[in-house]
């Protein structure tokens, strides 16, 4: 199955691998969503929906349908 | 020594604290006005540099690139690249936070491509220990080929050595500090062949912007090079990834963070502030404390102000000769400027509260929190801050909604800001519930009238959140719905930023709004006192034939003589044809008056009622207030201001678009006529019907 930003639990952190270039805005690109870097789920919304992410160090949030368009894969955090 | 005069810009991303350095360097010496055909506010201040250099500061508008979003940012890049323009920099300052070095970098080194002579300022440089973070200042500028200020607006530390940097520009590089147009040589070869004398940036900025470019055919550059537009935007990710990759192997020398000292109070707060319960009640507190105090608090000094101005009034007509000169000061000027003057506490009040939200960082939250629920109407959470600063002005609000990025949520936004309670709805508001709503509390607290003023606030929020509903399920507008917002770090609001948004806000406020407020009260006085015909001529003679053997007193007398004159003035007459149309709302003439002259801008109706009440009684000493309260329609026996009419007036003003700044604000953001034109018929209109609905079942 495909992993994508929204499918991520709170606290868990993965690297940005691709995403559709002409869905996602430039804006969001030059946040640093870009391939190759880190992405962690900060806090989820009530109601489930917009996220609270930390991108490559910026913190933003974006709507759980932007958040499906980005594939990530899963950064597994040794306790 | 010779006097210069250079040009200084400020560029930097949102939320780095760019417009506290522009405080800091320019302390209260600064002007705020409009870029020529747009509302973006443009901010210069001035500043005394070492060596007699004077220097005019420039303000440009927060942004996080040179790819153009919103006429806010269109501005940066217009002015960037228009060498004949007279605020062209001499040199840049790019702004950044230390905190978000990486991400405020990319801005910085699109500068650099633009070949200005770039400063990079690091702002927030007292938090470097807290955080962890250590800079190799050496190595920073000789690769980014610049020159490093670290300053702390905050702290006030940095700012000396940044002006002694400043004077040096000359000697700083415009070099850019990385080749971008490796990205595709072969496109970017044949760019710079065919525009030798051209900047490369410049012309894929010109390429892939919207802008106005003077000196270049940019017809001609588009059609020789132009691409898809997914073959533009595969192009410009390929650039935004060169330009990180170069600012992390710069930062992996020059920046060490201790991660250990780093994760902080910031989650812990954002937890609380965010969560399903808590975040929603502190966002209700909050609103609830700002609605009561801006009325408690202001109750005095407003008091005041109105008490004061109503024996200046009687001072002057006492003291000074009499004639048209002293009845046009102590009836029309000083009765009219008290009317501006009166807005001031709650102005203040509310843009003290707003600036202090956005300032913390809590707004953001708050958009955060609101977007799922927004959205249900067609808004988007970033509509919550709109409709939060539609509380002081919906002009401002309604250009706070350029950062929608999705064209069918602004349009709402816009068409249903008007609704909430703007300060010009205030002072309406609060002489007429003065009048007609006890000053009781309720459960010993609750102030009835806070609650009444707060119960107003909450119907215009209601009302724009249904309208948005209904706007939500009319209109057919398909666009791709987008939505990224930065949640920057909390900070302690600045005392300094914040004094000096009220003071630049309720000043643009007061003489933008006084000067037109002034003008109607002289006009109105001019045709108060004066009437066509005998009636108004000879209403003395008149008035005493008819009372001649009642054996009536005479300041009784003079006081009908005064009334009958301004019935039979000008405006009395045209008080008197509108009359059959506002009396089911429960409106006599007088306040027909200040219906229609309040057409353009609500808060003339206080200072209508007060000329009219000044130029119709003789006893100067009372105040508006006690005039009005006391004033009896002659048909039915009863006070004008009575609860029904009150209430009925309230629900007109919440409603009814009386605002030509509004219709402006609209026509120009939507550039079309359709919209203003649909908002005030639906607005105006929805006011009428709810106001007759209300008197009509209240009488």
């Amino acid at each position: 199955m495909r992993t994508t930003i929204n499918s991520l639990k709170k606290g868990e952190k993965a690297i940005i691998k691709d995403f559709d270039i002409d869905i996602i805005p430039l804006k969001l690109l030059e946040m640093g969503c870009l391939p190759g870097n880190m992405v962690e789920l900060l806090q989820i919304a009530p109601f489930g929906d917009p996220l609270y992410l930390d991108i490559n160090g910026s913190h933003l949030a974006i709507r759980v349908e932007t958040a499906a368009e980005i594939e990530v894969e899963l950064v597994q955090i040794k306790l | 020594m010779i006097n210069e005069n250079i040009n200084v810009a400020l560029i930097g991303n949102p939320n780095v604290g760019k417009t506290s350095v522009f405080n800091q360097l320019t302390g209260l010496n600064q002007q705020v006005g409009n870029y020529p055909g747009i509302t973006v506010e443009k901010k210069i201040g001035f500043c005394k540099l070492p060596n007699n250099i004077k220097a005019n500061i420039l303000d440009l508008p927060g942004t996080y690139s040179l790819n153009a979003s919103s006429i806010d940012e269109n501005v940066v890049i217009e002015l960037l690249l228009n060498k004949n323009d007279k605020l062209y920099p001499d040199v840049a300052l790019v702004v950044t936070d230390v905190e978000n070095l990486k991400r405020n970098l990319l801005l910085f080194t699109q500068i650099k491509d633009l070949e200005i002579p770039t400063i990079l300022v690091i702002n927030m440089a007292d938090r470097m220990e807290q955080k962890g973070i250590t800079l190799d200042i050496p190595y920073l500028e000789e690769h980014l080929k610049t020159k490093i200020s670290l300053v702390s607006s905050r702290k006030g530390f940095g700012i000396a050595e940044l002006k002694k940097q400043i004077i040096t520009y000359k000697t700083i590089s415009s070099e850019p500090c990385l080749n971008a147009s490796v990205i595709d040589p072969e496109y970017f070869d044949s760019l710079r062949k065919a525009f030798p004398s051209q900047l490369l940036y410049k012309l894929w900025l010109v390429i892939t912007q919207d802008v106005n470019f003077l000196n270049l055919e940019r017809k001609e550059i588009q059609s020789s090079f132009t691409k898809s537009h997914s073959d533009l935007k595969r192009l410009q990710q390929k650039e935004t990834i060169k330009r990180y990759q170069f600012i992390n192997d710069v930062l992996k020398v020059g920046l060490k963070v201790d991660i250990a000292i780093a994760k902080d109070f910031r989650s812990k707060l954002d937890r609380v502030l965010t969560h399903k319960v808590w975040g929603y009640a502190i966002f209700f507190a909050i609103l609830f404390i700002i609605f009561q105090s801006i009325f408690e608090w202001s109750k005095i000094p407003m008091d005041f102000i109105d008490s004061t101005f109503a024996n200046l009034s009687s001072l002057a007509s006492k003291n000074l000769p009499e004639g048209v000169f002293t009845s046009l000061l102590s009836e029309g000027i000083i009765p009219g400027i008290g009317g501006i003057l009166i807005f001031i506490p709650q102005i203040a009040f509310l843009f003290l509260f707003i600036s202090i939200l956005e300032e913390s960082g809590y707004m953001s939250r708050v958009v955060f929190l609101m977007d799922k629920i927004m959205r249900k109407f067609g808004l988007s959470g970033k509509s919550v801050v709109p409709l939060i600063s539609g509380t002081a002005c919906a002009i401002p609000a309604i250009m706070a909604t350029r950062n929608i990025e999705n064209w069918k949520e602004r349009l709402i936004t816009i068409l249903v800001t008007p609704f909430t309670t703007c300060s010009a709805r205030l002072p309406v508001y609060a002489i007429i519930i003065a009048l007609v709503i006890p000053d009781n509390y309720v459960l010993g607290f609750l102030n009835l009238q806070g609650l009444t003023l707060m119960l107003l606030y909450l119907l215009g929020f209601g009302m724009a959140i249904f309208s948005a509903y209904v706007l939500n399920k009319i209109m057919k507008i398909k666009g791709k719905t987008f939505f990224v917002v930065e949640m920057p770090n909390y900070k302690l609001p600045m005392f300094k930023n914040v004094a000096i948004n009220v003071i630049e806000k309720t000043k643009a406020f007061v003489f933008g709004a006084g000067k037109i407020i002034l003008a109607i009260s002289i006009i109105l006085w001019f045709l108060a006192s004066y009437g066509p015909g005998k009636n108004f001529n000879n209403a003395d003679t008149i008035q005493r034939s008819k009372v001649e053997n009642k054996g009536i007193e005479e300041s009784e007398m003079s006081n009908k003589i005064a009334s009958f004159k301004l019935e039979n003035s000008y405006i009395g007459i045209m008080g008197k044809t509108i009359e059959p149309v506002i009396s089911p709302l429960g409106y006599d003439w007088k306040i027909g008056i200040a219906i229609i002259s309040s057409f353009a801008a609500r808060e003339v109706f206080v200072g209508t009622l007060a000329t009219i009440y000044s130029v119709g009684g003789s006893d100067n000493e009372d105040t508006i207030k006690n005039k009005m309260g006391a004033e009896i329609n002659p048909i039915t026996g009863k006070k004008v201001f009575n609860f029904a009419s009150g209430i009925s007036l309230l629900l007109f003003y919440a409603f009814a678009l009386q605002c030509a700044s509004t219709l402006a604000i609209t026509k120009k953001e939507t550039n079309s006529w359709k919209w203003p034109v649909g908002q005030l018929i639906f607005m105006s209109g929805f006011a009428y019907v709810v106001a007759l609905i209300a008197f009509q079942l209240l009488k």
